[in-house]
């Protein structure tokens, strides 16, 4: 499938080639478990097991949870305690479901910030990066979804907040808030449209999951040199590579219980350090928290969200020209939307020609700058919006934006890249020595 | 007070080493619901208390369990209900761990309004604790896991890694936080709190030394009756954390044995295709 020459699934037994003639699922399963893989990939590669395994996960435990889960505003919050205390291993399934929406965007943020690094983005694997980012978007429209179901104070103004957004768009925004509350304000009817999407969209990620692995099994994966595998022959491609089963499975999975055992760590021993204590008082349209504080992975949008207040300039300067129509509230809303629409078109933002970060001396001080960016604005996020943490945030918003459309396509102008190995081999055996027999 | 001796403590394993101390947040705020605080910003006062219950290895004391409910029973719930905490739990082994016909008594004590009979009946185990009777006073099932007792600093959650969310430590400082001011206003009484945000809370003072009498002759000054019923609260809010606890080591063990086995796998695996450097 990928384009990479290697053997190809052939039916042995009569009754393997019965099925084959008429479905080649075996062929399908061979082929996508037999992939010719750079056997050079170091551990930054092993996210993607950890959220597939994520996804499963979710969607078993959520599964469970629906069959004792009651979506009525005056029932929701009794019967998750209800789970906690009376369902049979309930406060297991729940504190692994809400702890595993955290490891789910944890890997999915190393996943790409791999990318971002060693330039998986880049031709071909556009698709494969785009496709990525929706999956990406529908993560967070789940987790916020989810996040609202126990109808706790922080689920309902944080749907409150979130729903807000869109009541900032000109003219139109308050009857689009409406249609998706489907109602003036948060509401049964909010509870009850967010769980039925809450259940649907994780099927559709699966969905996408499957297109995102057709895609890059298209064009091979990429690797650490950013160079690609040679398709000039099979022994060429055999040199560069090693079938995904059972090298990459074992690897893969090595890390996934490396990374499990740190998870239920946290589960067994503080499942409520990643949450709001708030979530624990039921939600009341009449007494608004202190603060109201998203869950940890949107901290770093909503950083970018709250940090272009009407005294800034370029806000200032959108108010007028657009005759007031784009207020500081707007502004942050397409800020924020704007600051993953830019990693959507990076592809295209990148100039270099160099794939690789590992090649590229100034790329990787930009990168890793843009790196710690993203967990500072993720603090910000937590902070109260007043100075300091205001100005670093506007700071901080605008290195993101800077990064991806200024910096990225200057420096593949600019910069004088490394020379990059040849082969993949060459890579593969600079750090493991070169073998004493020839495998082939 | 119903509860009798109370049963020696089955579950071993006193909460002793203490590498992580439990739970906690990014960001925090204890809110007030009603309109007991009058202002907010103010650093509130919390001071870390060693429970039994913290680290991975920490457990629940079963007496100090029992001293709490009998705190909660004689002066909390006068005002505060625990509405989502089943009066059956009482007898779990991994709780209080009171005798069920005891449970069955204390539950009879109880009223509640039931729509089949259109009347009043006593309450049964399988009935839940009252709701609050007063209507500015907080439910307490979950009150020791929605209040935050430790922050940052800086909101890096820190502190709250180390020394734990800190909602029993919040309830400790907070009943014996009382500083002897109090303040009318509107037609109410508030008083000086030095852990409530805010500073003015509408709770009259609920504990004084010896308010109390517990059956086992503890100590019953005000300091250790709001331990007790810290305690009793936390187990209130998180009834199950002896098993999950418990989960948690399974899975951490098996998976600290399946990684080894898979890195060992692993490491044969690709053994033939990493050039040794042998001759």
């Amino acid at each position: 499938m990928s384009g990479i020459p290697h053997d190809h699934y052939e039916p042995k037994t009569g009754g393997q080639r019965w099925l084959h003639s008429r479905l080649p699922i075996l062929g399908l399963a061979y082929d996508t478990l037999m992939i010719p893989t750079p056997k050079n990939l170091n551990w930054m590669w092993i996210w993607g097991i950890v959220l597939a395994f994520c996804l499963g996960l979710q969607i078993i435990t959520g599964i469970v949870l629906v069959m004792h889960y009651t979506p009525h505003v005056d029932l929701a919050f009794a019967s998750v305690e209800h789970i906690m205390r009376n369902v049979n291993g309930g406060h297991m399934l729940r504190y692994i479901h809400s702890n595993g929406a955290s490891l789910f965007f944890f890997a999915v943020y190393l996943h790409i910030f791999r990318g971002l690094y060693y330039g998986s983005y880049k031709a071909p694997r556009e698709v494969t990066w785009i496709i990525g980012m929706v999956i990406y978007l529908a993560m967070m429209g789940t987790a916020f979804m989810g996040y609202v179901l126990p109808w706790g104070q922080m689920s309902f103004w944080g749907a409150t907040v979130i729903t807000g957004l869109f009541g900032a768009i000109p003219f139109i925004g308050e009857s689009i808030q409406t249609w998706l509350l489907g109602g003036p304000a948060v509401d049964n009817a909010t509870l009850n449209r967010f769980f039925s999407l809450h259940y649907l969209l994780p099927f559709v990620i699966a969905a996408l999951v499957a297109v995102h692995i057709w895609a890059f099994h298209t064009t091979g994966n990429n690797n650490p040199t950013g160079v690609e595998v040679r398709r000039t022959s099979k022994a060429d491609a055999a040199k560069d590579t090693l079938p995904f089963w059972p090298y990459f499975v074992i690897k893969d999975l090595f890390a996934l219980a490396l990374v499990l055992l740190v998870f239920f760590a946290i589960v067994g021993f503080m499942p409520n350090y990643l949450g709001h204590p708030d979530n624990y008082i039921e939600a009341n349209p009449l007494a608004t928290p202190a603060h109201i504080v998203p869950e940890w992975y949107f901290l770093p949008f909503y950083a970018i969200l709250r940090a272009f207040t009407s005294d800034v300039w370029v806000v200032m300067f959108a108010s007028w020209i657009t005759g007031g129509i784009i207020d500081a509230k707007f502004f942050g809303v397409l800020a924020m939307f704007g600051a993953i629409a830019v990693m959507f078109v990076v592809p295209w933002l990148d100039t270099s020609s160099v794939r690789s970060g590992r090649y590229r001396p100034m790329f990787k001080a930009w990168f890793w700058l843009l790196a710690v960016d993203f967990v500072v604005l993720m603090w910000c996020g937590a902070m109260p919006a007043e100075p300091p943490y205001s100005t670093i945030s506007l700071i901080g918003s605008t290195y993101w934006f800077a990064y991806f459309l200024v910096i990225l396509p200057i420096l593949g102008v600019i910069e004088k890249p490394l020379p990059a190995p040849a082969t993949i081999e060459e890579d593969f055996n600079a750090h493991y020595g070169s073998k004493a027999h020839a495998a082939e | 007070m119903l509860i009798t001796a109370p049963k020696p403590m089955r579950l071993s394993e006193k909460g002793t080493g203490s590498m992580l101390k439990r739970f906690a947040i990014t960001a925090a705020a204890a809110l007030s619901l009603s309109g007991a605080a009058l202002a907010a910003g103010s650093e509130a006062h919390v001071h870390d208390v060693d429970f039994s219950f913290e680290g991975p290895f920490g457990t629940y004391d079963q007496f100090q369990l029992q001293r709490g409910l009998q705190v909660y029973t004689e002066v909390c719930s006068a005002c505060h209900g625990l509405r989502y905490v089943p009066l059956r739990t009482l007898s779990d082994e991994a709780g209080p761990g009171i005798p069920e016909d005891q449970v069955r008594a204390y539950a009879a004590n109880l009223d509640i309004f039931d729509p089949e009979l259109d009347d009043t009946r006593p309450r049964t185990p399988a009935d839940h604790f009252p709701m609050s009777g007063l209507s500015n006073a907080p439910d307490l099932s979950m009150m020791a896991k929605a209040r935050a007792g430790f922050h940052g600093p800086y909101g890096l959650g820190i502190n709250q890694f180390l020394k734990g969310t800190g909602g029993p430590e919040y309830i400790v400082s907070l009943l014996t936080g009382y500083t002897g001011e109090e303040i009318e206003m509107a037609g109410s009484t508030f008083y000086e709190n030095k852990a409530f945000p805010g500073g003015m809370i509408a709770m009259a003072p609920p504990l004084s030394d010896g308010a109390v009498e517990y059956a086992d002759g503890h100590d019953n000054s005000a300091h250790h009756m709001a331990e007790d019923v810290a305690a009793f609260l936390m187990w209130a809010a998180e009834p199950k954390m002896m098993a999950r606890k418990q989960s948690g080591f399974i899975a951490v063990i098996f998976l600290t044995v399946l990684s080894v086995l898979l890195y060992l796998t692993n490491k044969k695996l690709w053994a033939p295709h990493k050039g040794k450097k042998t001759a």
